[in-house]
């Protein structure tokens, strides 16, 4: 047996060079490859001249430095992550049991929340204990603002993603109805922001319904793109009605969100003096950051509890099945409609707050980019799963603003490296990373909300979803 | 009436080049059955390829000939591109295949959004305008004072869909490699039993729609001389209307869908309001899905359990 397992050994290092050998090859393929994708895309770039010709500024450099860059990321892959490699390692091939893991009450959600929730409510306190002072630290909690703005859409389409299974490329019209709505009402009718909040919300919803009533004989690919046009059809008329919506120049000096009342300036009866603290406008953010966590927390609580009644189980029912849940005498029209309405409301309500946070409405801020981008964070936090949501959340939007921050890529690239620039860039890179390596995202197991005796949580690769 | 006519030539010209983008929508959808989001992103690398070939080739080779710069324009972007095609496929595509339904989706919208920020980083933000190529035009007739004119580069457009198309319908009805293609569409795993390279199938799918965008992208810098970074994102949804329109699947269904299109959007600029062209594309995609969804040329699909 040791005689055996030497030989294996011996012949597991004699492999070693060939391996290396076939691996360079591989990542010598890729490095042509490479070449040819970047001729002449990088190799020439056009620049306008004075008399508006083109000209063509070779970057020889550049185009050798990336071809260089994948042969050796895709010679490390290989060498340390490749089949070969894994094989090497674990020599015989192990056949993985379905795992049903029976997983005690305190699972990773129900712990998760409130640890998150935990940290949320303290983290105004603690951002400005670290950056000694409130002011000091605005960057920081206008930071956690966006973030839990993107929680709270997460969360929203999460409805209609992750829990019914419809696929919606267009949730930021529900986003921009919402804004709209606020920045028109009290624009013009002087409508107070939380008489305004549910309005907004309720308007949202409305479209979802209407959105959905003429979609639901749609499935897969062809709602998404009906949901994307629809999407795009909003923005359109957000530019051309020029007469409600003001068309391109959007809606500005929205009035801003009052304490119950009490508005945030430094007047007898404002907030600060109603509460004998010293004027700040650092209160108002502070305010707004309470509020979207109020509202991502309803969000959240109403999912969890929608999950438990017929209604959510009938929206994960759809999602394995579209066709066994209506064997199953399910009304697939109205729970679809009604997973359609309530992500839409959740949208709206997420909408209203990003206009009064901002003062500032325009369909710029509503483009497709943002849908992917919600969409992105719902598939990558898993379908489902809240807690998911909030890391790919937090990581999707704080990640590229951490990236602005690191100044030894300024000392690597140059002075000129502005690493915003390539947000986009490195965002679209890591969806493409992230479905490859886990396609079900990071929390993919999945628990049901019923069971019987014990239970069970089994991992989604073994769910497979219908095509509703 | 010279109005008209005048619209209806454009919007063909404009068909012809949403049709040959749809193509490859349509190929890749109907081989394993995924919404390709990022054709549209292709399309506009292509153009891009051609608009550097072209500049490279007549300002710096200094080739005289407008006609043999774009031909070798053509022949090189089309090759370039379809490096790019086989290279996404192989890369964001292949290794989704079998994983779940909204994976390859999300991957392709990945995709999208890599290939219009690279284009922006590495070429810059701003419109790239080419010197105008084909100036002249064949007057067809006057009346009340409006000359109706056939622009010879609308003339190329429509005449090298018409020969690309009848090219790749002959490639997918007559030859093994089309044989293999519509085995594929119809099931793959059977297709496999049988001895189709199903990977090398897919790929070369991937490759021949790729070779058509790098056409539309020749086609639309010539047409409209100007391309940016943000030009892939509305023509492929465009297009990807005239697909759905046309019946997913159908080759010949795909540039007609285009050509409706096309028509559709020029006369409502032309009598309606240019603001609203997109909301009619958009809105003509959703009532197609809704009332027709399998298409002017589809087959009907089958709902199995």
């Amino acid at each position: 047996m040791a005689v055996l397992s030497q030989s294996t050994a011996a012949g597991a290092e004699a492999r070693v060079p060939d391996r290396f050998v076939s691996a360079s090859k591989d990542a010598g393929f890729a490095a042509l490859v490479t070449l040819g994708l970047c001729v002449p895309l990088v190799t020439l770039r056009t620049d306008s001249e004075e008399g508006g010709e083109l000209i063509l500024v070779p970057r020889l450099g550049l185009t050798a430095a990336l071809c260089l860059a994948i042969f050796f990321a895709r010679l490390g892959y290989l060498l340390l992550w490749g089949k070969e490699a894994r094989a090497a390692r674990q020599p015989t091939s192990r056949k993985e049991a379905i795992k049903t893991v029976a997983t005690p009450r305190h699972s990773l959600t129900t712990i998760g929340l409130p640890i998150a929730l935990g940290f949320a409510i303290a983290y105004p306190l603690l951002v400005t204990v670290i950056n000694g002072g409130l002011s000091e630290a605005r960057y920081w909690i206008d930071l956690g603002i966006l973030v839990l703005t993107y929680v709270m859409l997460g969360w929203g389409l999460n409805i209609v993603v992750g829990l019914a299974g419809l696929l919606d490329l267009g949730y930021v019209a529900f986003y921009a109805i919402g804004a709209y709505s606020y920045a028109i009402l009290s624009t013009t009718f002087h409508i107070s922001f939380w008489v305004c909040l549910p309005i907004a919300g309720m308007l949202a919803a409305t479209w979802g319904v209407l959105l959905g009533f003429p979609v639901l004989r749609l499935r897969g690919d062809y709602l998404a793109i009906v949901t994307l046009a629809f999407g795009e059809i909003i923005r359109l008329v957000l530019i051309n009605w020029v007469p409600v919506t003001n068309g391109g120049a959007g809606i500005a000096s929205i009035p801003r969100a009052s304490f119950f009342g009490l508005p945030f300036n430094d007047d007898d009866d404002g907030f600060a003096a109603f509460f004998h603290l010293e004027f700040s406008p650092m209160h108002r953010i502070v305010f707004l950051f309470y509020l979207i966590l109020a509202l991502a927390t309803l969000t959240s609580i109403v999912t969890t509890r929608l999950r438990r009644l017929p209604v959510g189980r009938a929206w994960e029912a759809l999602r394995e099945d579209e066709i066994a849940c209506r064997s199953l005498g399910i009304n697939t029209t109205t729970t679809k409609l009604s997973a359609f309405a309530t992500g839409a409301l959740f949208g709206g309500l997420a909408g209203s707050f990003f206009a009064v946070r901002q003062g500032f409405v325009s369909p710029e801020s509503f483009n497709f980019l943002e849908s992917a981008i919600i969409l992105a964070i719902v598939v990558l936090g898993g379908m489902g799963s809240q807690i998911g949501v909030v890391i790919a959340a937090a990581v999707m939007i704080a990640g590229p603003e951490m990236l602005r921050n690191l100044g030894f890529l300024k000392a690597i690239f140059g002075e000129n490296f502005d690493p915003s620039e390539y947000r986009l860039l490195i965002f679209g890179l890591a969806m493409v990373v992230m479905m490859i390596w886990r396609p079900r995202g990071l929390v993919s197991t999945r628990e049901p909300t019923v069971f019987l005796k014990e239970r069970k949580s089994i991992s989604s690769d073994l769910v497979k979803e219908g095509h509703g | 009436m010279a109005v008209f006519i005048q619209q209806l030539i454009n919007g063909l010209t404009l068909g012809a080049i949403y049709g040959l983008i749809a193509i490859g929508y349509t190929m890749v959808f109907g081989i394993i059955g995924m919404v390709n989001f990022a054709h549209g992103d292709l399309f506009m690398v292509s153009a891009f390829i051609a608009l550097i070939v072209f500049v490279l080739l007549t300002s710096v080779l200094g080739i005289g000939s407008i006609a043999l710069a774009l031909l070798i324009v053509l022949v090189v972007g089309m090759l370039l591109t379809s490096l790019w095609g086989w290279a996404i496929e192989r890369v964001a595509y292949r290794p989704l295949r079998g994983a779940f339904r909204l994976a390859p989706l999300i991957s392709a919208i990945g995709v999208s959004i890599f290939l219009s920020n690279f284009v922006q980083v590495i070429q810059g933000a701003r419109n790239k305008p080419t010197p105008p190529m084909i100036r002249d035009v064949i007057v067809l007739f006057e009346s009340q004072g409006y000359t109706v004119a056939l622009a010879y580069k609308q003339l190329m457009i429509m005449v090298v869909t018409a020969i690309l198309l009848a090219a790749f319908w002959y490639v997918v009805q007559k030859t093994p490699l089309g044989r293999a293609q519509r085995a594929c569409a119809q099931d793959q795993r059977m297709a496999a039993l049988l001895g189709v390279d199903v990977d090398r199938t897919i790929s070369l799918t991937f490759v021949m729609g790729a070779a058509l965008a790098a056409v539309a992208g020749t086609m639309y810098l010539v047409y409209y001389g100007v391309v940016s970074f943000s030009d892939g994102f509305v023509p492929g949804v465009k297009a990807f209307t005239a697909a759905v329109l046309g019946g997913i699947g159908s080759l010949p269904g795909a540039v007609l869908g285009g050509i409706v299109i096309g028509l559709i959007e020029t006369l409502w600029s032309a009598y309606f309001s240019i603001e609203y062209k997109d909301v009619a594309a958009f809105s003509i995609l959703a009532i197609t899905l809704i009332f027709l969804p399998q298409g002017l040329l589809g087959k009907p699909d089958v709902e199995k359990v």
